[in-house]
């Protein structure tokens, strides 16, 4: 069974947290993944930029509307998000609650209904 | 209810279905729902089968194994549903191979003659840290016990469609995010455990609001004292777990001698009137928990229930065990409530004067302050007093028979001495 571990956590810069913030977290994420790497469940990671470098686009009164920004302006923003596959839930939120942004904001745990390979889609099993 | 072995085939083979589904509807839904996780599935398969029975049953006889019958033809209903669902495309996403494993039937390793014990993993799936708390108790009424949504709704006062729609939503939930039919290992126990006896002991208190507006026999509390024995039993040697059948056994043994609109408080009834053998019960239950290490929430609330019970042989109630028993039990679990049940007892034991300066400081609406503000106040000689606290505890409680009993105590303080009451009270006492 495939999770998506969505990453929210308020957003640091080098100016507001400084160099040794940004890369604890950097550290920690890695290690994290080669955690998870070498226990064999992961199957994708990714860390986003800052939303401030986020475009969103959505119809607005029949007309594409291109905004500067992320889709919700909220203190804490989806910052990565990891693919993991294990057997249940109870897994899941075993590696979950071992994610870094527990420490900085939440983990959101969410299963994956299907996903392409190769061009196809696949349920998730 | 055992079937009566003369008379009415129908009358036979729905006396037969209806003891089967109270003694293992529970069991059959956790074995049928455990492969899959689907709840509904499992509960909608089981509804079908117990038709099934009360339709032949009556001309065919009742099958030697009632339970096993009744598994075998949910788990073909279960089958049909599946296989349909793999007849049907995913639209709109290409055709989905995930139902089209034939190779894998999830209900083959069902052996309807070795019905195999999932109740436990279904009431760690009921109290999952990822189900919502509000919805646990009654997830467990529906699937372990059988109550219908309707039922449940009613005894938690809210629209019967809206507690439909939360059940359905939350089964719907354990199926999707894959909550799996799973014991927690013991690591993982002693986390898990205190979720789980806190639902079942919600059954429990929903059920002591039914008493009184159904017969003590049919209602819930006897399933939910059973529920509780049945977890103690499976867990086979948790502490607290039969620390919880004992709190139970032994609310219900009191709780059967309740006349129905009538209160009568715990120090006032009769022990005569007490069910001697749940208390027995109950008792035993309380010195398997003892056995244990440690004194946990319920094992200490189950010993104040036992001192209580005591008196049905002593004629006297132990007022100093019972106060340490509240101290210990301040110690791991300290509520409000307790606070007001012990300053009670220091009432009995010191005087009202001393009660009343044990009370905790007041939630302005909880209603247990109130009540024995009132009580206090009335022994300790200050009945203008007395008598606006038994208005507040009145006012603040949505129990009949509580309220009858609480002014029939106001109307017996001695009389009123107007002057000692301020002005403006008096004039909101004559609207």
């Amino acid at each position: 069974m495939r999770y998506t571990l969505l990453m929210h956590y308020p957003e640091e810069t080098t100016e507001s947290g400084g160099a040794d913030v940004i890369e604890e977290g950097q550290r920690a994420f890695a290690s994290y993944a080669a955690t998870l790497h070498e226990a064999g469940v992961l199957l994708s990671a990714e860390v986003l930029q800052p939303s401030t470098s986020s475009t969103t686009l959505r119809m607005f009164d029949g007309s594409l509307r291109v905004q500067d920004g992320p889709y919700a302006d909220t203190k804490e923003q989806l910052g990565g998000t990891f693919v993991i596959d294990v057997e249940d839930l109870d897994a899941a939120i075993d590696w979950a609650r071992q994610a870094p942004p527990v420490w900085w904001g939440a983990v959101e745990v969410r299963p994956g209904a299907t996903h392409v390979v190769d061009g196809r889609w696949l349920p998730n099993a | 209810m055992s079937p009566p072995t003369t008379g009415d085939p129908q009358e036979r083979a729905r006396a037969a279905a209806e003891q089967t589904a109270r003694a293992s509807y529970g069991r059959l839904v956790a074995v049928l729902a455990a492969p899959t996780r689907d709840l509904q599935l499992a509960e909608d398969a089981l509804a079908g089968a117990f038709e099934l029975a009360l339709r032949t049953w009556p001309w065919k006889g009742v099958p030697t194994n009632p339970e096993g019958w009744l598994l075998t033809v949910a788990r073909n209903r279960q089958r049909d549903v599946w296989k349909s669902a793999a007849a049907r495309a995913w639209a709109p996403l290409e055709a989905a191979a995930d139902f089209g494993r034939d190779a894998s039937d999830p209900f083959d390793e069902v052996d309807p003659d070795a019905i195999p014990e999932r109740r436990l993993a279904l009431l760690f799936v009921c109290a999952h840290p990822a189900i919502d708390e509000g919805i646990r108790t009654p997830l467990m009424l529906q699937t372990v016990l059988g109550f219908e949504a309707a039922q449940i709704a009613a005894a938690y006062a809210v629209p019967a469609p809206a507690m439909a729609q939360r059940l359905v939503r939350t089964k719907r939930r354990i199926k999707d995010a894959r909550i799996s039919f799973v014991v927690p290992d013991r690591t993982v126990m002693t986390e898990r455990l205190p979720a789980v006896l806190e639902a079942v002991y919600g059954c429990t208190a929903i059920a002591a609001q039914e008493v009184g507006r159904v017969s003590v026999e049919a209602s819930l509390a006897h399933e939910a004292q059973y529920l509780a024995v049945t977890l103690a039993a499976l867990l086979d040697d948790e502490p607290e777990a039969w620390g919880l059948a004992a709190l139970v056994t032994l609310l219900l043994a009191r709780r059967s001698a309740a006349e129905p609109d009538r209160f009568v408080p715990l120090d006032e009834q009769d022990p005569a009137r007490w069910d001697t053998e749940l208390l027995a019960e109950g008792e035993a239950y309380l010195r398997r928990a003892s056995r244990g290490g440690g004194a946990g929430r319920f094992r200490l609330e189950a010993a104040t229930q036992a001192v209580h019970a005591d008196r049905a042989r002593t004629g006297t109630t132990d007022w100093g065990a019972l106060r340490t028993l509240y101290d210990a039990l301040l110690a791991v679990a300290p509520t409000l409530g307790l606070l007001v049940a012990r300053a009670a007892v220091a009432g009995r034991l010191d005087g009202p004067a001393a009660g009343l300066a044990a009370l905790p400081d007041p939630g302005a609406d909880f209603q247990p302050y109130w009540a024995t503000r009132a009580h206090l106040l009335a022994q300790a000689g200050d009945p203008a007093a007395a008598h606006e606290a038994y208005d507040r505890a009145i006012e603040l409680t949505d129990d009949i028979a509580v309220r009858t009993y609480l002014q029939s105590q106001r109307t017996r303080l001695t009389p009123l001495r107007i002057d000692r009451y301020p002005a403006s009270r008096r004039r909101a006492r004559q609207n």
